[in-house]
């Protein structure tokens, strides 16, 4: 492209620069944190200030902070100054989506690009949709649990639409990458509230059977038994009820698999109220573990679960322990 | 059928392989091997700091919107370390961060650029960590207070700059330095507990907006803002407890969100929110209570309401109330942040301590000066102020009250490893917040 050329012919040489006299940073005669910028970067800044204080709108103006921008993407300042620019030009936004798309390639996570994506995808409103969708997937196919792509993708279904093949997407990424927790988050995000699906209502009974599956494929994946207990969110009485929820956790042990998941289920089952059948109890105590780790079996199941959790899961130790001192208010 | 592992699978395997040979070849080590290496090399990270603050290469450029951060993470890295800068050296970062100081109120990320909320943060906890009359009568507390009212949004919460993004980081950083500066009124904390409850996920943690995944660095920040306006109550803190347990990983470090990789900044995201649970184990064992009668509730009749809701509504209620007689002003939030700190912890720490030491201290720290990601990274300022803020919590985190210090029990390798205590809400070293407060109290 003719821009990366132009940008080795320094600013000062440039002819349609010659009426501009560039600004220095004030950075005092004993600055901090001192830069020692690339003769490049100080100039293309001096000319930039320049023309943000003379507040100049111009299509060389435009052109000059896509320059400082290539040299520092996360100059908020320069950003902002280019939105105005735009607006007073009133330019060409799909060129600009390119621009940003160019930029973006090289540094995915800055917020400044993202900030600016979102304000551009506003102006130009629901046609936006299909391609900022395609836009954040090419992002999440190269790193899929990138933060900044997965708000942006959540604003635009939000704000413009386009959720018709969000679950499906969702489905894809999983099927890629079970522990993917951004795409279990964006299934919660799709399943609560998509307007195609009828909410959290209409899609629990599927949903909880999809999640019980990958449970029982991967019993160690946190993700799966957080967006299990989410599916509850706003009902938690049919958690405690539904049959599905704990004989999973049942299931689970009753293959002697010391699974802290299903048991810290089991747990918080328990202190809402689930009353557990003998064979809960029978599961927990043929754990294979060390007796003498768990205390006297006297105790509650929920007490019993603590301990074996406290000998389990050491890192948690503290934790669980402290879940323990908490039984008496929670379990009678 | 073979199964192939997942990306999230192999990438987690192999920090794990790399940090368990960093553990097993340390553990085979003889003693006095052992000691050398569980040092915080304090000389070099102070080599590494100031030759920062006095000059850096141009690959820099990137961050030159960055320079109060980059002033905040070297600065508070050597007040943690007990290092004083010289008089000389004090003036010149007083000096630069005026010069980053709008006209209009706020600082931006160098001299001349608009104010944000972040680097308006990172400056005001740099002046306060410099210290003195000087530095602290430097900032314009009037036209400070005016730049938050104008980054505040209607729906309550803050936007970074100008026209600029919302999120929960926007909202801690507002409400830190008003809160620091005893600016903080009720015209700026309204609703803003609003939208950061609605940031708490299904998961427990809380995100950057509402509907983005749980994070470590959100969930400080959330959970912080919430204590500084007097609204944690709102949040549903056994969720919260429950997901920042799940988030130390068995590297003994933390991971930012579920089924990431470890991280030493999070030692500070993740590992700071330990000190604020402690203190706030009260609210937190009332909501426990309510899940408890409202399970009796549910066996006679069909009442189910979601706890979070409860509390909120009982809570919110009372606070309207009282908001009716005698209108909240700024006396209401001026003594939190210094109350918070004197608070008594109730309980010991409900993560591993010692494991995260080890993983600062073994697998973040670089001899040559300096703290990283992961091994493997290179180090850089960002991660040596989170890394130490967060070694400081560990070392801290058994006091029962805020004025004792800690046993060499408590400090994972030699005494000499002790780092100064940093409050748990500002992040800025206690004993200079003490002094700055002395000051802003009487404003
Ligand atoms: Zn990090």
């Amino acid at each position: 492209m003719d821009s990366d050329d132009e940008q080795t012919i320094p600013l000062s040489q440039r002819p349609e620069w010659a009426d501009v006299k560039p600004v220095p940073q004030d950075d005092g005669p004993n600055p901090v944190v001192p830069i020692a910028y690339t003769d490049e970067f100080r100039e293309t800044m001096d000319y930039f200030r320049a023309v943000y204080l003379s507040d100049e709108h111009s299509s060389r103006s435009l052109q000059l902070t896509s320059e400082a921008i290539n040299l520092n993407a996360g100059n908020y300042t320069v950003w902002h100054f280019r939105r105005l620019i735009l607006e007073s030009l009133n330019a060409d936004l799909h060129e600009e989506l390119d621009f940003v798309e160019n930029i973006a390639k090289k540094n995915s996570k800055n917020y400044q690009i993202w900030h600016h994506r979102r304000w551009l995808a506003e102006k130009l409103g629901p046609d936006a949709a299909f391609r900022e969708i395609e836009f954040t997937k090419k992002i999440l196919s190269l790193d899929a649990k990138n933060y900044h792509a997965w708000s942006h993708r959540q604003w635009v279904l939000k704000t413009l639409g386009g959720w018709e093949d969000e679950l499906e997407y969702c489905n894809q990424l999983l099927r890629d990458d079970i522990f993917n927790n951004s795409a279990w988050n964006q299934r919660h995000f799709v399943v609560t509230r998509s307007p195609l699906l009828g909410g959290l209502d209409a899609m629990r009974d599927s949903e909880v059977d999809y999640t019980i599956e990958a449970i029982i494929t991967y019993p160690e994946n946190e993700s799966s038994w957080r967006y299990l207990r989410g599916l509850y969110k706003n009902d938690l009485k049919s958690w405690v009820n539904d049959p599905r929820v704990s004989s999973v956790c049942l299931k689970i042990l009753s293959t002697k698999t010391r699974c802290i998941f299903a048991l810290s289920t089991l747990l918080d089952l328990i202190c809402h109220g689930f009353q557990p059948s003998p064979e809960y109890e029978e599961a927990v105590n043929a754990l294979p573990l060390q007796r003498s780790d768990v205390g006297p079996s006297s105790s509650s199941l929920a007490e019993t679960i603590c301990s074996v959790l406290e000998a389990i899961d050491p890192l948690r130790g503290n934790y669980w322990n402290w879940r323990k001192e908490q039984l008496p208010a929670l379990v009678t | 059928m073979e199964v192939i592992p997942t990306v999230t699978q192999r990438e987690q395997w192999m920090v794990e392989s790399q940090v368990f040979g960093i553990y097993n070849n340390f553990k085979e080590l003889p003693r006095r091997a052992q000691t050398v290496l569980l040092e915080i090399v304090c000389d070099k990270h102070t080599e590494y700091l100031t030759n920062g603050l006095r000059r850096l290469p141009p690959s820099f450029c990137v961050l030159d919107a960055n320079r109060p951060w980059l002033c905040y993470w070297i600065l508070h890295s050597l007040a943690l370390l007990g290092e004083s800068i010289d008089v000389n050296l004090k003036h010149h970062v007083v000096d630069f961060l005026s010069r980053c100081q709008d006209p209009l109120g706020g600082y931006g990320g160098g001299p001349g650029q608009m104010p944000h909320l972040a680097t308006t943060y990172a400056a005001v906890n740099s002046i306060i960590t410099v210290g003195g009359r000087r530095a602290l009568s430097s900032i314009n507390r009037d036209r400070l207070y005016a730049f938050l009212q104008r980054m505040k949004d209607p729906s309550g919460s803050f936007r970074m700059h100008e026209k600029g993004e919302i999120d929960v980081r926007a909202c801690y950083t507002a409400v830190s330095v008003a809160s620091i500066l005893n600016i903080l009124d009720y015209k700026l904390v309204e609703n803003v507990g609003d939208y950061i409850l609605s940031c708490q996920t299904y998961e427990g943690g809380i995100a950057g907006e509402p509907g983005s995944e749980a994070h470590g660095g959100y969930t400080f920040c959330g959970l912080a803002a919430m204590i500084l306006i007097n609204e944690v109550h709102r949040l549903d803190l056994p969720a919260l407890v429950n997901w920042v347990a799940f988030r130390q990983g068995v590297e003994g470090g933390f991971q930012g969100r579920t089924n990431k990789l470890v991280d030493g900044c999070y030692s500070f995201w993740q590992g700071g929110v330990f000190p604020l649970i402690q203190r706030l184990l009260r609210s937190i064992e009332e909501q426990l209570r309510i899940i408890g009668c409202r399970k009796h509730d549910n066996d006679s009749s069909k009442i189910n309401v979601n706890l979070p809701e409860e509390t909120r509504q009982m809570h919110s209620g009372l606070f309207e109330q009282k908001g009716l007689q005698e209108p909240p002003d700024v006396a209401k939030f001026s003594d939190v942040g210094f109350d918070f700190v004197k608070r008594s912890a109730d309980i010991g720490p409900l993560f591993q301590n010692f494991a995260l030491q080890q993983y600062i201290i073994l697998c973040s720290q670089i001899m040559d000066g300096g703290f990283r990601d992961k091994p493997g990274k290179s180090r850089d300022f960002y991660h040596t102020c989170y890394c130490l803020s967060g070694l400081s919590v560990c070392q801290y985190i058994n006091l029962e009250t805020a004025d004792s210090s800690p046993i060499a029990q408590e400090v994972l390798g030699p005494y000499s490893n002790l780092l100064e205590q940093t409050h748990p809400l500002y992040n800025v070293v206690l004993e200079r917040y003490y002094s700055a407060r002395e000051l802003f109290s009487h404003l």
